[in-house]
Formats: structure tokens, C-alpha cells, sequence
């Protein structure tokens, strides 16, 4: 049985307190990739209780994401925005979840993030993830942007981490390994950075600035 | 002296399309902030390295 909006919210509260429960349901976060690293992101923002979030993705859901991806069988060939939108849905029934299925390039940038006080980079390809932080910081230069670099293989996970890089810019990750056939994608370490980027997302939202 | 990614660098007077070029980066691959501001690719030729300057330029690779 579905909990009223109100017992929703009072058990939310009672866990994160009252004031960091309402500063989380007052926020619009933007997720740009619905892979390993995005579908684990919202997954969190979600269960935090974060009042409206914005999933961008052109993909579907394939046999190859269930790997990593927070989708299921009974999802495959599903656009990945309606997959993770009736995913979410099931775990934070009054979240209001607003999709894209788009391609995001240089262009449709701008417009894209009304309304975002923050927005997450988790896309896949080197070129996408610089054109989003391009874009973003150029059009949207008071907006916090999230963004993920370097997660895969079976490194150490404590190599992953955060840091501050311009006034509203964050980076997580290790920095440097890149997927490819010897440096696979694996869901514990993926999860881990995105687990980075919804923490600095949390604490954006609570009022802190540092990583 | 130009810092870049936390580095002092005797860089003044070089663009920051020479500079990328020289370390082998790919700019289609990459976002460079000067002093905390984005630098939009289309000026990277034009963009000058000045002493006192502060650079950090992120490196994206492949994963998601």
C-alpha cells in the first residue's frame, strides 16, 4: 500500500530532521545520462527525498546495462527516462520526476536547466561529459554542476573522491581510468562515484560548499 | 607564472590552443577553467596565458 504524502514525508523527515528534509524537498536536480553512474544517482536523490528531479537520456534499456544500471528484465528495450521514472516511482511515490529522451548537444543546451540549482554530469563518451560541463558552465554559470571522471576497472575504490575544481564546479572520480576492454564498467565501483555525486549533491543542497 | 592544475609553469604569453596542443590533449575531450571562469573552446586560440593566472584543465575520459 502507497503511504499518504504526509506519512511520506514525516518518515523522511523524522530520519534526516526537519530542516534538511524540507531544503531536499524544495530542490529541482537535473541528471544528464541515465547509465551506471545517473540511474544510481537518482536512485539516492530520490530516497533523500529530493522534490523534483529532471532525467535526461536518448537511450534504451539494454541487456549489456543490467550489469550496473538500476533497470531490470522486465525494462529491457524501455527508454531508460520511462525505465528509471517508474523505478523511482516505486521508491519515492511523491518525487516529481520530469524526462527527456534527448540527445543533449552544444545547442539544446541552453533553456535545458531552468530551474536547476544543480545539475549532474553522468554521461559516458569523454566528448559528451566535456561538452555538458562546457555548456553548462558557459550558460549557466550559477548553477552547481556535478560532474563524473574516471570509475572504471577494479582499482581501489578509495582512489574516487571529490573535488572542488571552479566556484560552482565539482569533479568525482579518479581522474583518469577510462572504460575500455581491459577497464570494464563494474557496479560497485560505479556505484561508488556515483554515490560521490549524489553526496555532493546532499551537501550542496544542506548549504555545503566543500566537497 | 601561470598555475596550472596546481602547478607554477613559466607559461605567460602562451595560448591556451598552443598549450593543449603541446601536452597532447584532446580539446573536444577537455573543459579549462581560468580563474574559476569556463573558457568557451571557440576562444582558445585567442586566449592568452597571463602571469599571476590560475588554470585547471579537466581531462574527460570514457565511463558512465
Amino acid at each position: 500500500m502507497v503511504p499518504t504524502q504526509e506519512e511520506y514525508y514525516r518518515a523522511l523527515a523524522e530520519r534526516h530532521g526537519e530542516e534538511l528534509q524540507r531544503r531536499f524537498r524544495q530542490a529541482r536536480v537535473a541528471v544528464c545520462g541515465l547509465g551506471g553512474l545517473g540511474s544510481n544517482i537518482a536512485v539516492h536523490l530520490a530516497r533523500a527525498g529530493v522534490g523534483s528531479l529532471l532525467l535526461i537520456d536518448f537511450d534504451r534499456v539494454d541487456l549489456s546495462n543490467l550489469n550496473r544500471q538500476q533497470y531490470f528484465v522486465n525494462q529491457l528495450g524501455q527508454p531508460k527516462t520511462q525505465a528509471l521514472a517508474e523505478t523511482l516511482a516505486g521508491i519515492a511515490p511523491y518525487c516529481r520526476v520530469e524526462t527527456r529522451a534527448v540527445k543533449v548537444d552544444a545547442e539544446s543546451i541552453p533553456g535545458l536547466f531552468d530551474g536547476c540549482g544543480i545539475v549532474c554530469e553522468a554521461f559516458d563518451r569523454a566528448e559528451a561529459k566535456a561538452m555538458l560541463v562546457q555548456g553548462v558552465l558557459e550558460h549557466y554559470p550559477d548553477v552547481c554542476l556535478v560532474s563524473g571522471v574516471g570509475m572504471a576497472g577494479l582499482g581501489s575504490a578509495n582512489a574516487i573522491r571529490t573535488r572542488k575544481i571552479g566556484r560552482n564546479f565539482y569533479l568525482c572520480g579518479d581522474g583518469g581510468s577510462e572504460s575500455g576492454p581491459d577497464s570494464p564498467l563494474i557496479s560497485a565501483r560505479v556505484a561508488v562515484c556515483a554515490a560521490h555525486e549524489a553526496s555532493m549533491v546532499l551537501r550542496l543542497l544542506a548549504g555545503e560548499r566543500e566537497p | 607564472m601561470v598555475k596550472i592544475n596546481g602547478e607554477e609553469r613559466d607559461l605567460a604569453g602562451v595560448t591556451l590552443a598552443d598549450y593543449l596542443a603541446g601536452g597532447g590533449y584532446d580539446a573536444r575531450r577537455v573543459a579549462v577553467e581560468r580563474n574559476e571562469e569556463i573558457v568557451p573552446k571557440s576562444r582558445y586560440a585567442q586566449t592568452v596565458l597571463a602571469d599571476g593566472d590560475c588554470i585547471e584543465i579537466v581531462n574527460f575520459v570514457g565511463g558512465g
